[in-house]
Formats: structure tokens, sequence, C-alpha cells
């Protein structure tokens, strides 16, 4: 308890990733699907940063560079996402997933 | 990374960020889960300190605090009946069990591995390098990067853009 390693931050992470896996998988609400997906994009970069600053490499800040690039991503993702939720609502009325089913075969 | 100061803030962070992280998929009201949401996010931006990332923290700050979750609150004010529901569908159940897994499993892979731990110090500073890499060795993909949020802010407006012509060309 009285040293911080490597592997505390990676169980933070985990921890972090299994909550916004279970938020996208068990919500309801279109907007809380999206919310689990940026914890389990932060939970990458948490990880991500600390393999940069605890594990020997030629080019240690990789890792930082990678994050930029997920944050990135993540802000591209989340514009078009709320769109498509804002869109969603004007076409259907809900953002419940469970009865958004029109491609049900 | 032994002295005091930095163990009693990754363990307060660690519970600050896990605790609100627990709050967000819990509380009912999806514009508390959002409040809560940019509780867990600071304490990630100060994690992102603790590990010497000084410029992504406050890259975490800008874009996670300061656009993505006002961006949330926008979708769930845009979206105003039933929208503000934060409950859990049918799935519950499966999703905790599936989600403890992953937790279980890779916290056990984590301390389980032999890490090739490097003995060095916290980097003096990390822009300048950053910056340096970003127009160097990742050129490319910094390139693309561009052309993926030009897409994205085009894309966003034109979904939500009002049906029909010459609707609010006047």
């Amino acid at each position: 308890m009285d040293q911080i390693d490597l592997e505390h931050y990676l169980a933070v992470g985990a921890i972090l990733f299994a909550i916004g896996l279970y938020m996208s998988l068990a919500k309801r609400n279109f907007i809380g699907v999206l919310i689990g997906i940026e914890m389990m994009f932060n939970a990458a970069n948490l990880t991500f940063l600390a393999f940069s600053r605890f594990v020997e490499s030629s080019d240690p800040l990789s890792g930082h560079v990678f994050a930029i690039f997920v944050i990135t991503v993540a802000a591209a993702e989340a514009a078009v996402a709320l769109a498509i939720a804002v869109l969603v609502y004007r076409l259907r009325d809900t953002v419940n997933v469970d009865e958004l089913d029109l491609l049900r075969g | 990374m032994d002295d005091t100061g930095t163990v009693v803030a990754f363990w307060l962070l660690a519970a600050m960020t896990i605790g609100a992280a627990v709050g967000v998929a819990a509380v009912r009201n999806l514009i508390h889960a959002v409040g809560l949401l940019i509780v867990t996010f600071a304490g990630l931006a100060g994690l992102y300190v603790t590990l010497s990332a000084d410029f992504l923290a406050v890259v975490q700050v800008l874009i996670y605090i300061g656009a993505i979750a006002i961006l949330i609150i926008f979708a769930i004010v845009l979206t105003p009946r039933g929208s503000r529901d934060n409950a859990d569908g049918f799935m519950m159940f499966p999703a905790l069990g599936l989600a403890g897994l992953v937790a279980a499993g890779m916290i056990y892979a984590a301390f389980d591995t032999e890490w090739a731990i490097a003995d060095r110090d916290g980097f003096e500073e990390t822009t300048s390098v950053i910056g340096d890499a970003l127009l160097d060795k990742y050129v490319l993909p910094f390139e693309i990067a561009s052309v993926l949020l030009l897409m994205a802010v085009l894309g966003a407006i034109i979904l939500v853009r009002p049906e029909g012509p010459d609707e609010g060309s006047d």
C-alpha cells in the first residue's frame, strides 16, 4: 500500500472499463449507452498513459500520442452519435434502445 | 513513485474516479449521471498528473469536461420526453456478470504478468516531445485525424439539419 506501481493503475483502468461495459450493455437510454462508451475510452487512455510511464521503451511518449488519437476519435464519435440520438428522437419520439428495433428480421 | 504525496493522491483520486463512475451507472436521473461523469473525468485528469502526463491532463479537462460532457447535456435537453431516465434494461444481470468477469480477468492479468518495468522517474515535461512526435513520426495519422474531425463535424451538422428545402434559409 505504500508504493504505487503499474498494476494499481491497470486495476483502476480495468474497473472503469468494466463499469463502462456494463453501462453500454445494460442501459435502456441511448445516451446512457454513449456515456458507457466514453468511459471505456477513458479507461483505455489511463492504461496507455500508465504503460507509457512505467514500461521500458525506447520511445516512452508513444503512449501519450496514442491517447491523443483516442481522444480525437472519441470526440468525433461523440459528436456524430449524439447527433444520431437527436435525430432518432425526432423520428421515433424515443431514445430507448429496446424500442428501436426497426432492423429486427 | 515513493513519496507519500503521490501515494495519497493516487488512492484519493482512484477512489473518487471509481466512486463517481459507479454513481454514473447507479443514479436514475441522466442529468445527475452527467454531473458524476464530470467528476470521473476530473479524477482521471488528476490520475494523469500523478503519471506525469501534464499535457494529457489539460487535454482531458478541455476535451472531456469542456466539450464532451457539455455535448451530452445538450443531447439530453434536446430529447425531452422520457429521456432523463437512466434505468437499466432487461440485459442488466447478464451485463453485470460479463462486466465482473472482464474486470476480474484484466486485474488478474495485470497482477500476474511480469511487466518490463523501466527504472526511471516521471517525465520532466511532455508537451514539446508530443508535439515533435505528432509532426514527425506520427504525421500521417495526425493528418488523417484532421480529416476525421472535419467529416464528423460535417456529418453531425447534416444529420440534425431540419428537413425539407429552404427551411431556415431566410
